[in-house]
């Protein structure tokens, strides 16, 4: 968080630098753009907390479940048992009509937290993968991060919207008048307004892989059964059907990554730095095995203790 | 040297008042906890005469199966304390997951969307008991850990608090597992 008010308060220095002469006798006496970045990072901010995950809820067309419906009844009642497993509140419960199979949790805390299904999902998993999955995204609102990722989405997009704004007024810029000594800082603040979205949006993927991983063993203590979330995974990973309606804003809040790159499948150092969910594989892998240590544990110590007793 | 002396204090007791609402504010989470399942268990005798009543014209040769979960659930109601209530409850879950295995014989039933609609209520609340149950556990778990780990076990120890009690699961549910391992053990 402290890292994307940085580069707000960095790109507005270079604006600063670089178009008004600022820190210079010539220029304004207070640095215009920087008091206006981070205003406008505060405004972002505190719209996020008040109005995100209505916003949000609405880009995707989400819609209040329909009771009547034995699907949406079903989703409702899996919702309710993971709130009582989580000691959480029972969230809001949402469809949006969509085939991609796919979920996410939003809100600022637990009283205004938002679970959306799509009903994709519903149609593709059984009762025990979806209470994996529903398990997940309370375990997002559990730990909190539904607020966290909330805020990033909101704030990765201001510093995008900033450094667009900035590379191209670049273009209609009057000339540098300046002497030829104080040229040096102009390369760095240059290229600060050039790199700052790639970096903030490394950050915001790097932050968001962390808390999925978590999800995922949260989600397990909620049900004691890991195999329903991995089988669950393993159903979408082999539908992989891209989610219409999600940005790459966005992209972070669901369930699995739905935009789909190619790189999601594979393993390697690039595509753990690029993409804004673990690979799938791997998040399975990790499933299997907290379930199959302690299972397998119990079954031979059982029998060596039965096979003693035999003799 | 005085102002250090003041400031100990305010920290031991700012601590002291943390430590001391946090054990509080459990005991009353358990509290609730427990009160959750009890409504649960109170849905679950709601909605059992309701199945009998509609899978009692489909299932003729069930009777006795039937007849069955009715026993239980009026035992369950009648009974008294916690380990013969905890007993009770099992039985009625192990007879209900009787009816719904036979369900699968009888493809009439499947197709009723009043039988569906009360099977997928009758599995929600027995999941809804097993994981408030589940809750339960782990707060009384937090609640005894933190009456016996150092610096908390001091404030604990002075107020006089309770260790929790566990919900235990009956031996009847318990056995359940064993039948399997003594055929592997066979062959």
């Amino acid at each position: 968080m402290f890292c994307f008010l940085l580069f707000f308060f960095l790109i507005g220095l270079s604006i600063d630098y670089l178009y008004l002469d600022a820190f210079t006798a010539r220029g304004p006496s207070v640095p215009i753009a920087t008091v206006i970045a981070l205003g406008l990072s505060a405004t972002l901010a505190y719209t996020g907390y008040r109005q995100g995950s209505k916003l949000i809820l609405s880009s995707v067309g989400a819609e209040p479940l329909d009771i009547q419906i034995p699907e949406h009844r079903e989703l409702h009642n899996v919702v309710t048992e993971m709130a009582l497993a989580s000691g959480c509140r029972m969230p809001k419960v949402y469809v949006t009509y969509d085939p991609a199979p796919n979920a996410f949790a939003t809100g600022r805390d637990q009283e205004s937290a938002a679970i959306c299904v799509t009903t994709g999902l519903l149609t593709l998993l059984g009762r025990e993968e979806t209470q994996g999955v529903v398990a997940h995204e309370m375990a997002h609102i559990k730990n909190n991060d539904t607020l966290v990722m909330l805020l990033i989405s909101v704030l990765l997009g201001g510093v995008v919207l900033l450094s667009d704004w900035a590379q191209r007024s670049i273009f209609g810029a009057r000339p540098l008048r300046r002497p030829s000594g104080q040229a040096l800082l102009a390369i760095p603040a240059l290229l600060l307004i050039v790199i700052s979205p790639l970096i903030s949006r490394l950050l915001a993927m790097a932050v968001s892989r962390q808390r999925e991983y978590l999800a995922d063993a949260t989600a397990v203590e909620f049900t004691r059964n890991p195999r329903g979330l991995a089988m669950a995974l393993e159903k979408i990973r082999d539908a992989g059907m891209p989610f219409q309606k999600a940005t790459r804003g966005t992209a972070h809040l669901f369930f699995i990554n739905p935009l789909r790159r190619r790189l999601d499948g594979s393993d390697g150092k690039l595509a753990d730095l690029l993409s804004s969910h673990p690979p799938i594989n791997r998040r399975i892998m990790l499933l299997y095995q907290m379930g199959a240590l302690p299972r397998s544990a119990a079954q031979f110590g059982f029998e060596a203790i039965d096979v003693q007793g035999a003799r | 040297m005085s102002w250090l002396f003041w400031a100990v204090l305010l920290m031991i007791a700012v601590w002291l008042i943390w430590t001391y609402n946090g054990l509080v504010a459990i005991r009353h989470q358990i509290e609730n906890a427990w009160k959750q399942i009890d409504v649960q268990l109170k849905r679950r005798y709601d909605l059992i005469p309701n199945l009998v009543e509609t899978v009692k014209g489909y299932m003729q040769h069930e009777q006795d199966t039937l007849q069955k979960v009715i026993d239980a659930r009026s035992r369950a109601m009648a009974s008294t304390g916690v380990k013969e209530n905890a007993e009770a409850q099992t039985a009625l879950t192990q007879s209900l997951g009787q009816i719904f295995a036979l369900m699968e014989n009888y493809p009439d039933l499947k197709a009723n969307q009043n039988v569906l609609r009360l099977q997928e209520e009758l599995t929600t609340t027995e999941n809804q008991i097993a994981f408030a149950r589940q809750y339960y556990n782990d707060l009384v778990m937090r609640y005894n850990m933190k009456q016996e780990v150092f610096p908390s076990n001091v404030i604990a120890g002075f107020f006089r608090f309770q260790p929790g009690e566990f919900f235990s699961v009956p031996e009847a549910e318990r056995a359940v597992p064993r039948v399997s391992l003594k055929l592997s053990l066979l062959v």
